[in-house]
């Protein structure tokens, strides 16, 4: 038996609308997200699927709509009323975000233990030895060797790099995670291990997630539930699989033809 | 024995906008229960919406109209209008599937694969492994492919695995989807007598198979898809 | 004003009581004063162009400028020597433009500026201790952006501080920061009191002095006001620690000072002295010696 069925959401997201100007970034998009639960949004570029990450990642503010978030203390929180001290505070304790080009996620100048240390120094953590160690302990969860904990991330492949941001982020025991095209510009046999990797790590930490992709192998891999997006809004949303084997709109059915057949 | 499934007037048509919107009807009408200890058997030929009517079940398909009761914790739950994480706990806690094919998930283990659906039940890891490890040896899976990932493995490698992964639940209902196709005669003898063990223990299983051989063995009753077939396109 | 008296000869008689226009030297004490209301925060100001390059000292000498009055009597130091050319040229640059009183004597100088270091002779209230700064933002290292630093700097997001110190343990086996280390300044702002030895950090804390510091090219002039709590980070398990050196100055003996390194000749030779040549004057004629005193 699940725990989680009952649990009330730990993300509400309600109509919300990005304008670019004039232009559409996207528009009136809503969804609850639950704990334990992955979501991948999924489109072509420019369909508003990274303008909406942003947006309920608190990367970038709306202009229409609430974002609210269950606080550990159980409270739903408007994301709008928290000050930027609170908002930055949530950003790099209880949630982490996960850049499709490593080097944004990353601080190339510092060592992979420093990366991984800092989000423990940032909330505290004065103790050298044991920020070490926990370092340690991480990057063996991601399959980064040991002996690499003093290199620097230029050093690293862009399979080691990514996995190595994906520890940086994980390390202050998050309750959710942004993903914006986790295996993107990996080969695919990187991209596989990649995923295996993190499909472990969030059934086994019981994470939440929001993953955006325009890869649907992906989204079948990781997420429970979908939302498929075109010009700015939601076109279609439901179980992955449902959306996949009986795509109802016009533009799933083509996005879901459109997979290459190995 | 208490009914576990109930469909009535469960319609299924395909909107091809690819195809300037054309409109392909798969079944119209199906109407018929799954009792719990009773194996209820989709009989048909190739093409008559058998297999479709198992997704509409298991929710990988959308339903045109009508219902799909399922008893769930209690309730009755109907999967033609369940939203996506009511049908999540359904196969969490009562419904579960064994496929044709195995969608292979890259570098996991046969036996954790296998060991999964318990795992997230909330059985250790290590109790859910040794379950998995009694099936695997009950299959005749030689050992030696247990840790290894099934994405080579053959087609009846696969599919014992995928059986391992359906059968270890104790779910109250199971639907089987051609799940001896790819297996010698002793294997399937081995499925035959889970089936009837499953039976024994209650367990609503709704299936598809092409075999008489087993058919013949495992149907309590059998449902002819071919009246709803026709249906749909007289309709 | 004395550098309005006409006939004079010795005074440029076309430039203000030291140099600054009397409206640039209020803005800057308005930067001052914001500065030390707010310790450790670096306050923007509208930098001036000076007769020097930027790196001799720019934003020290608009600070001393702004402060000095007939009065004071001033001392100028480069590393802890009076006698470099910087600190010569300074000296003599207000010499010429304000016609106040000079010395080398740290006890009796009411304004100090220095280049590095913290003289060792322990200051005293009503003095004032003028830092040239070349780069006051310590968040730099880490994070190039300006926008970024200043928010991290109002939310108190100090955590890269210790990344960096994180980096130094991970590469040598000890915090190997020598300089520029920075420092908690009244358990608020992080401040880099660059480019001062962390020999010289504990003398920040709770000093009698005023301290103020100046960056002219970066634009930018912070304050510790006498008597501030400064603490240097750490870690728990590496405290922060002043270098020891493992000899007394060779020229009057003594021990728990900075001392510079002196080649003597080209085979080899070497003399460990103080670095503050005040100091070290002051205790020969005390009757100290070192092993090579002449």
């Amino acid at each position: 038996m699940s725990m989680q069925d009952n649990d009330p959401p730990l993300m509400r997201v309600s109509n919300l609308t990005h304008m670019y100007g004039d232009r559409i970034g996207c528009r009136d998009v809503s969804f609850d997200l639950y704990p334990g639960e992955v979501l991948a949004v999924v489109g072509e570029s420019g369909s508003g699927k990274t303008t909406l990450l942003n947006c309920v990642s608190g990367r970038q503010h709306c202009t229409a709509g609430t974002i609210s978030y269950r606080m550990r203390d159980g409270r739903l929180q408007d994301l709008n009323a928290l000050s930027e001290a609170e908002r930055r505070f949530l950003m790099r304790t209880d949630w982490g975000f996960v850049h499709q080009n490593p080097a944004d996620g990353l601080r190339m100048n510092v060592s992979a233990g420093a990366n991984v240390g800092e989000r423990l120094m940032a909330v505290g953590q004065r103790h050298y030895g044991r920020i070490r160690e926990t370092a340690d302990d991480w990057l063996g969860r991601v399959e980064i060797s040991h002996d690499r904990i003093d290199d620097r991330p230029g050093t690293f492949s862009g399979g080691m790099r990514q996995r190595l941001q994906i520890a940086r982020n994980l390390v202050t025991g998050p309750r959710l995670v942004f993903m914006d095209e986790p295996t993107g510009g990996l080969d695919v046999s990187v991209q596989a291990r990649l995923l295996d990797l993190l499909r472990g790590l969030v059934d086994d930490l019981g994470l939440s997630a929001i993953v955006v992709t325009h890869d649907l192998a992906v989204a079948r891999l990781l997420s429970q539930r979908m939302m498929v997006m075109k010009d700015g809004q939601v076109i279609e949303t439901g179980l992955t699989d449902r959306v996949l084997d009986d795509p109802q709109a016009p533009y799933t059915q083509l996005l879901v033809s459109s997979i290459l057949q190995v | 024995m208490t009914q576990r499934l109930l469909l009535t007037g469960v319609d299924k048509s395909f909107t091809l906008h690819l195809r300037d919107g054309v409109t392909l009807p798969v079944v119209a009408g199906v109407s018929f229960h799954v009792d719990g200890g009773e194996c209820v058997v989709l009989g048909g030929q190739s093409g008559a919406g058998k297999s479709s009517i198992l997704k509409m079940v298991y929710g990988n398909y959308g339903v045109g109209a009508g219902q799909i009761l399922i008893t769930h914790a209690g309730d009755q739950v109907d999967m033609a209008s369940a939203d996506a994480r009511l049908v999540m706990q359904v196969r969490r806690q009562t419904l579960g599937y064994v496929s044709q094919f195995l969608r292979a998930i890259p570098r996991v283990a046969a036996i954790d694969v296998a060991a999964e659906p318990l795992v997230r039940a909330g059985v250790t890891a290590e109790a859910a492994r040794e379950r998995a490890a009694a099936l695997f040896a009950r299959l005749n899976l030689p050992e030696r492919l247990w840790s290894l990932p099934p994405a080579t493995f053959s087609g009846g490698e696969q599919q014992r695995v995928n059986i391992a992964r359906g059968f270890l639940p104790d779910l109250p209902v199971l639907l089987l989807d051609e799940p001896t196709a790819s297996l010698d005669a002793r294997n399937r003898q081995v499925v035959i007598d889970m089936i009837a063990e499953k039976k024994a223990n209650g367990t609503a299983l709704l299936g598809i198979f092409h075999d008489a051989d087993v058919r013949e063995a495992v149907a309590d009753r059998i449902v002819d898809v071919s009246r709803f077939a026709t249906a749909a396109v007289a309709a | 004003m004395s550098a309005l008296d006409a006939g004079n000869e010795q005074v440029i008689a076309t430039y203000n009581f030291a140099y600054l226009d009397e409206q640039t030297k209020r803005m800057i004490r308005r930067a001052l004063l914001k500065g030390i209301a707010v310790p450790g925060y670096q306050v923007p100001f509208a930098s001036r162009e000076m007769p020097m390059p930027y790196g001799w000292g720019t934003g020290g000498v608009q600070v001393t400028a702004a402060i000095i009055g007939p009065d004071d009597r001033l001392k100028v130091i480069d590393q802890g020597a009076d006698d470099t050319t910087n600190a010569i040229s300074i000296r003599k640059f207000f010499e010429r433009t304000t016609g106040v009183e000079t010395t080398t004597a740290t006890a009796e100088a009411s304004i100090i500026q220095t280049r590095h270091r913290i003289p060792e002779t322990p200051l005293t209230a009503g003095q004032i201790l003028v830092f040239q700064v070349p780069i006051p933002e310590p968040l730099r290292f880490l994070e190039p952006r300006e926008t970024e630093t200043r928010t991290m700097h109002a939310l108190e997001e100090y955590g890269v501080m210790h990344v960096k110190l994180y980096e130094d343990i991970a590469r040598h086996g000890h915090i190997a920061t020598t300089y520029a280390y920075p420092v908690k300044v009244e358990g608020r702002y992080v401040t880099d009191p660059s480019p001062t030895p962390k020999f010289d950090n504990p003398k920040m804390h709770r000093n009698p002095a005023l301290q103020l510091f100046g960056a002219g090219r970066e634009m930018r002039i912070y304050a510790i006001p006498p008597w501030t709590e400064v603490v240097s980070l750490d870690f728990e398990d590496h405290p922060f620690e002043v270098q020891a050196f493992d000899r007394p100055c060779a020229l009057c003996g003594a021990e728990d000072v900075f001392l510079d390194e002196v080649i003597t000749d080209d085979r080899g030779g070497r003399m460990f002295v103080c670095s503050d040549t005040d100091h070290c004057n002051r205790r020969q004629a005390e009757g100290h010696a070192g092993e090579q005193a002449a």
